[in-house]
C-alpha cells in the first residue's frame, strides 16, 4: 500500500442531489401547511411565518419588538406562565424577525405537541403587550446595545450595511438608544394586528409529525379568521448607497485588531448572475480552502479567519468580505484581498481547483440536505421567495457545469476593486 | 437508543461503528485523549496550537484539506480542557479518503517549520479576536485563576498568555505528538451509511500498522477542597458592571453530577428559571442572568453570570443572588420544578441526537469517559435523581464558603 496515493473517489458531481418533496395541507381557513416527515427521530419543528419583518415597519425597531414581545404576555397568561408552560415540556419557542418575514418556531418532543398547542395559540392569537414587559425589554436591549457597540465587528457590520443600502432603508437601518426609547405598546399592537393575521400565516412542519398534527393545527389555527383579514402591500423602498467608498474608523483607540469589511452591491437571487456568483464566491472566499483563506490566513497568518459571502436579501443583495485582522496588518490584508480579485480577473481558474470546488459544493449540499429539519428549511426559503424546485436544481446544474471562462467573465464584471466599499474599524 | 458496535485493533485503537442507512453521508470522528489540562504550566495553549498544526500536512500527504474537499468532504476540530476532537463529514461513497487522511496524520505529521510559524500567528489572532478585543473577553481567565489554585483547569484552552504560543518550538511539537497522538490514546468513531464489515476492513487496512504507542497515564495535581469564600474585584473598559459567582462541582463521572446539573438548571436555566424570574423580571437588578457549567471531566464549576442594570450596586445584586440561593436551600424541591428540568434534559438529549455528527461526537466522548453505552443510559441517570438528592446538592454545592465571586466593574473614566 502506498500511502502517498489517494484512494479512488467518486466525483461528487456524479451524485444525484435530490430535494425530497414536501406534503402540502390546507387548513379549513386556507392556511397552507408544508410538511416534511421523518419517522426515525422523536422531535418536531413547527414554524409559523408572517410578512412582519422590518421592511414593513414605519418606525425603527417596531417589527423586532413586536415579534419579541408577543411571547411576553397574553390575554390570560403572564410571561412567566408562558415560559413555564414551554419549559415544562422541554420545548423551545424561538422568535426571529428578519427583513421581510417574522417567525415563531416551536421545537419539541413530538409526544408533547398536543400539550403545547394552547400556549402556541395564545402567543400567536392573543398577545397583550404588557407595559411592564416593554419597559424591561427597552432597558435590556439598550444595555445589550451598549456592550455590542464596544465590539469592532458589530460596529463594522452596522456601517457597511449603511454604506450599501442607506440608513433609511430596512437593510441599512440600525438599532439605536432613541429607537428603543420611542417604542410604544400602541404601535406594537397596531403592527401586530396588521401583520399577524390568519390570511398572512404560512406553516412549515418537519420531523416526527404525529398522525393528528394537522387536526391539532386545524383546531387551534384553522377554524377562525383569527386577528382578521389584512392585505399587506409591500412598499417599494429604493436603496440609497453612500457616495464615498473608503472609510477608516476608530472605535477603540487601544484595539488590537481591525474589523475589515469590503463590500459592493450585487443583484438579488432572481438575476441570472446570482447562482453563478455562488460558485465564484466559494472559490474566492466561501470555504476553508478558498483563495482568501489560503493567502491571508494560511500563507501570512494575518487573521484567524476571512470569509466572503453573497447576501441573499430579497430586494437587492451584496457581496461582503469580512475579517478580523491584526491591527498593524489590516492595510496589508486589504492589498491582498484586491490582489486576489485581480487574479480571478486576469487568470483562468485551473482545472483541478474548479473541479475541487464543484465537488466540495455538491458534498456540502448533500450534507446540508440530511434530515427533515434541513430539508424543510430549503423548501421554506424557496416558497417564501416564490420559487420552486427548479431554482434549486438550476443551482446544482450551475455548480456542475459553469465554465472557467464564464467565471472569469463574472470576475471582470463584479470584482473591480474600485467598485467596493472599504472599511476598517479598530 | 443509539446503536453501535465496538472493536479494538491490535495496536490499541478503539473503533466504534454507528450505522445509519437513512443518510447518504458518513462521519469519521477521531478523538485524542489530550486537552489543555495535560499541558506544562509554562507552555499553556499548546494542545490547541497543536490542533492547528494537525492540518499542516502529514508524513505522506502534503495537504490535508484539498483531497478531502475533492471528495466532497468538510472537516473541523476543537480542543477543550479535557480532549481534542477531529471530525469529517463526506458522502459515504468516499469514506476511504477520510481513513487515508486520518491514519496518515496519526502515523506522523510533516512537522513543517512554515506551518508552525504561520499557525502561531493565526492562533495569536484567534486569541486577540476572542479574548482581548472583546468586552468581558478576559472574564474566564480571571475566574479560572480565582477558583483553581492547583488543578490545570486554572488556565484556558487558548493559553494563559500570548508569549506561551509565540515561544512554541518544533521539538515541543514533535514530543507532544509522539506522546499523545497514538492509537492507544485515540478513539475512532465511524457513523452513517457504512457497515461494520466495511469499517473493520478499512480500519485494519489504514490504521492497523501504526505503532500503538504508550498509554498516557494522567496524574494531574488535584484541587484541594475550598475552605473559604474568595473574591476578586477588577475594573475594565466595559460599559456595564457584571457579576460572576462560581462554585466547585463534581467530576463528570461522579454520581452526584446529575443532581448538580439539575440544580444549575433550576436556578438559572432558561427564562422560567428562578434567577431570571426574580432578578431580571421582578426586582430588575440584572438585564440578564444565567447559571451554567461546562460538563468538564474533572471537577468543574457551576457559574452564575449576570450583567447589572445601570445604577444597581454590586453588593445589592450579590445579596439578591445569595437570597435566591438561600430560598432554594431552605425549601423542599417542588416536584413540578424537578420534572421540568428533567424534561428539559430529555428534550436536549433528543435534539442532540438528530445530527449524525453529534451522535458520533458523543459516542467518542462517552467512550472516553469509560464506556460508549453510557450515552444510552444518560437520561435514566437524570430521571432517577430524587428531590431529596437535589435538595442535598443545593446545600453542598452552593455553600457560601465554596464561592468564587468576581466583581467586574465598568471603568467609566
Amino acid at each position: 500500500m502506498n500511502r502517498s496515493n489517494a484512494p479512488a473517489i467518486k466525483d461528487a458531481v456524479e451524485f444525484d442531489v435530490l430535494l425530497k418533496p414536501y406534503e402540502k395541507f390546507t387548513l379549513d381557513n386556507g392556511i397552507p401547511v408544508y410538511v416534511v416527515k421523518a419517522a426515525e427521530q422523536d422531535t418536531l419543528q413547527l414554524e409559523l411565518v408572517f410578512p412582519a419583518g422590518s421592511w414593513h415597519e414605519t418606525e425603527s425597531l417596531v417589527a423586532t419588538a413586536t415579534n419579541f414581545l408577543m411571547k411576553n404576555g397574553t390575554a390570560h397568561h403572564s410571561a412567566l406562565e408562558i415560559n413555564e408552560a414551554i419549559d415544562y415540556y422541554g420545548a423551545y419557542l424561538n422568535r426571529t424577525c428578519a427583513h421581510e418575514n417574522a417567525t415563531y418556531t416551536l421545537h419539541c418532543l413530538s409526544k408533547h405537541l398536543p400539550a403545547l398547542m394552547p400556549t402556541l395559540q395564545a402567543v400567536i392569537q392573543e398577545p397583550s403587550f404588557p407595559e411592564e414587559e416593554l419597559a424591561i425589554y427597552k432597558q435590556n436591549m439598550k444595555q445589550r446595545l451598549v456592550v455590542n457597540l464596544q465590539k469592532s465587528e458589530f460596529v463594522a457590520n452596522r456601517y457597511i450595511d449603511k454604506y450599501l443600502f442607506g440608513e433609511f432603508h430596512p437593510y441599512g437601518r440600525v438599532s439605536s438608544m432613541e429607537g428603543y426609547d420611542a417604542l410604544q405598546t400602541e404601535t406594537l399592537k397596531t403592527f401586530y394586528q396588521r401583520h399577524y393575521t390568519y390570511n398572512n400565516c404560512r406553516i412549515f412542519m418537519a420531523g416526527n409529525v404525529p398522525g393528528n398534527a394537522i387536526d391539532l393545527l386545524n383546531e387551534r389555527f384553522g377554524k377562525a379568521q383569527w386577528n382578521g383579514n389584512s392585505h399587506i402591500v409591500k412598499p417599494e423602498l429604493p436603496i440609497q448607497p453612500a457616495e464615498e467608498k473608503k472609510y477608516r474608523i476608530f472605535n477603540d483607540e487601544n484595539g488590537v485588531q481591525g474589523s475589515i469589511r469590503i463590500a459592493r452591491p450585487f443583484p438579488n437571487r432572481y438575476h441570472p448572475d446570482f447562482s453563478k456568483m455562488l460558485v465564484l464566491n466559494t472559490i474566492f472566499g466561501g470555504y476553508f480552502g478558498s483563495r482568501l483563506m489560503n493567502n491571508i490566513r494560511e500563507e501570512k497568518g494575518y487573521t484567524y479567519g476571512i470569509h466572503s459571502q453573497v447576501h441573499n436579501f430579497r430586494q437587492t443583495s451584496a457581496i461582503n468580505i469580512t475579517t478580523e485582522a491584526g491591527r498593524d496588518v489590516c492595510e496589508a490584508a486589504i492589498v491582498e484581498i484586491y490582489k486576489e480579485m485581480e487574479r480571478l480577473q486576469t487568470e483562468l481558474i485551473p482545472e483541478d481547483e474548479i473541479s475541487l470546488v464543484r465537488n466540495y459544493m455538491i458534498g456540502a449540499i448533500l450534507g446540508d440536505l440530511d434530515g427533515a429539519f434541513h430539508i424543510i428549511t430549503r423548501w421554506k426559503n424557496l416558497i417564501l421567495n416564490d420559487l420552486d424546485e427548479h431554482y434549486f436544481y438550476n443551482n446544482i446544474r450551475m455548480i456542475k457545469e459553469i465554465s472557467v471562462e464564464e467565471l472569469q467573465h463574472l470576475a471582470k464584471l463584479y470584482y473591480n476593486p474600485g467598485e467596493f466599499y472599504e472599511l476598517v474599524v479598530i | 437508543m443509539i446503536h453501535y458496535d465496538k472493536f479494538t485493533l491490535e495496536n490499541g485503537l478503539r473503533v466504534l461503528v454507528h450505522e445509519d442507512q437513512t443518510t447518504p453521508m458518513a462521519v469519521v470522528n477521531v478523538l485524542y485523549d489530550v486537552g489543555s489540562r495535560d499541558e506544562n504550566p509554562a507552555q499553556t495553549g499548546f494542545a490547541h496550537l497543536f490542533e492547528h498544526l494537525m492540518f499542516g500536512g502529514s508524513v505522506n500527504i502534503p495537504d490535508y484539506d484539498e483531497p478531502l474537499q475533492m471528495a466532497g468532504g468538510e472537516n473541523n476540530a476543537y480542543t477543550t480542557n479535557d480532549l481534542t476532537n477531529y471530525y469529517i463529514q463526506l458522502p459515504a461513497e468516499n469514506i476511504e479518503t477520510a481513513f487515508w487522511l486520518e491514519s496518515d496524520r496519526m502515523m506522523s505529521l510533516a512537522f513543517s517549520k512554515k506551518s508552525l510559524e504561520v499557525q502561531r500567528k493565526v492562533v495569536v489572532e484567534e486569541f486577540k479576536e476572542h479574548y482581548i478585543n472583546k468586552p468581558y473577553g478576559d472574564v474566564w481567565a480571571k475566574i479560572r485563576e480565582l477558583a483553581y489554585t492547583t488543578h490545570p483547569y486554572r488556565w484556558m484552552t487558548i493559553g494563559k498568555e500570548l508569549s506561551h504560543i509565540e515561544n512554541a518550538k518544533l521539538e515541543d511539537v514533535k514530543a507532544f505528538f509522539f506522546k499523545h497522538y497514538t492509537p492507544v490514546n485515540a478513539i475512532l468513531v465511524v457513523g452513517g451509511k457504512v457497515t461494520l464489515a466495511q469499517v473493520k476492513e478499512l480500519a485494519e487496512k489504514w490504521f492497523g500498522d501504526i505503532p500503538g504507542g504508550e498509554k498516557y497515564e494522567r496524574h494531574l495535581p488535584q484541587e484541594p477542597a475550598q475552605t473559604a469564600a474568595r473574591k476578586l474585584e477588577i475594573k475594565a473598559k466595559v460599559p456595564l458592571d457584571a457579576l460572576y459567582k462560581s462554585y466547585p462541582m463534581y467530576p463528570r463521572s461522579d454520581r452526584r453530577y446529575y443532581a448538580a446539573d439539575l440544580v444549575a438548571d433550576i436556578l438559572g436555566g432558561g427564562s422560567s428559571s428562578r434567577l431570571h424570574q426574580v432578578l431580571v423580571k421582578e426586582k430588575k437588578l440584572f438585564s440578564n442572568i444565567d447559571c451554567y457549567h461546562f460538563g468538564s471531566l474533572d471537577a468543574g464549576l457551576i457559574t452564575i453570570e449576570g450583567k447589572l442594570v445601570k445604577g444597581v450596586k454590586m453588593e445589592d445584586a450579590d445579596t439578591a443572588i445569595k437570597e435566591e440561593i438561600r430560598k432554594l436551600q431552605s425549601e423542599d424541591i417542588n416536584e413540578r420544578e424537578l420534572q421540568k428540568v428533567k424534561n428539559r434534559v430529555e428534550s436536549m438529549l433528543a435534539f442532540e441526537d438528530i445530527s449524525l455528527l453529534s451522535r458520533a461526537n458523543n459516542l467518542a466522548f462517552y467512550e472516553l469517559m469509560g464506556d460508549a453505552s453510557l450515552m444510552n443510559s444518560e437520561f435514566a441517570n437524570y430521571d432517577q435523581v430524587t428531590a431529596e438528592e437535589v435538595h442535598a446538592e443545593t446545600l453542598a454545592l452552593l455553600d457560601d464558603k465554596n464561592s468564587n465571586t468576581l466583581y467586574y466593574y465598568a471603568d467609566n473614566q
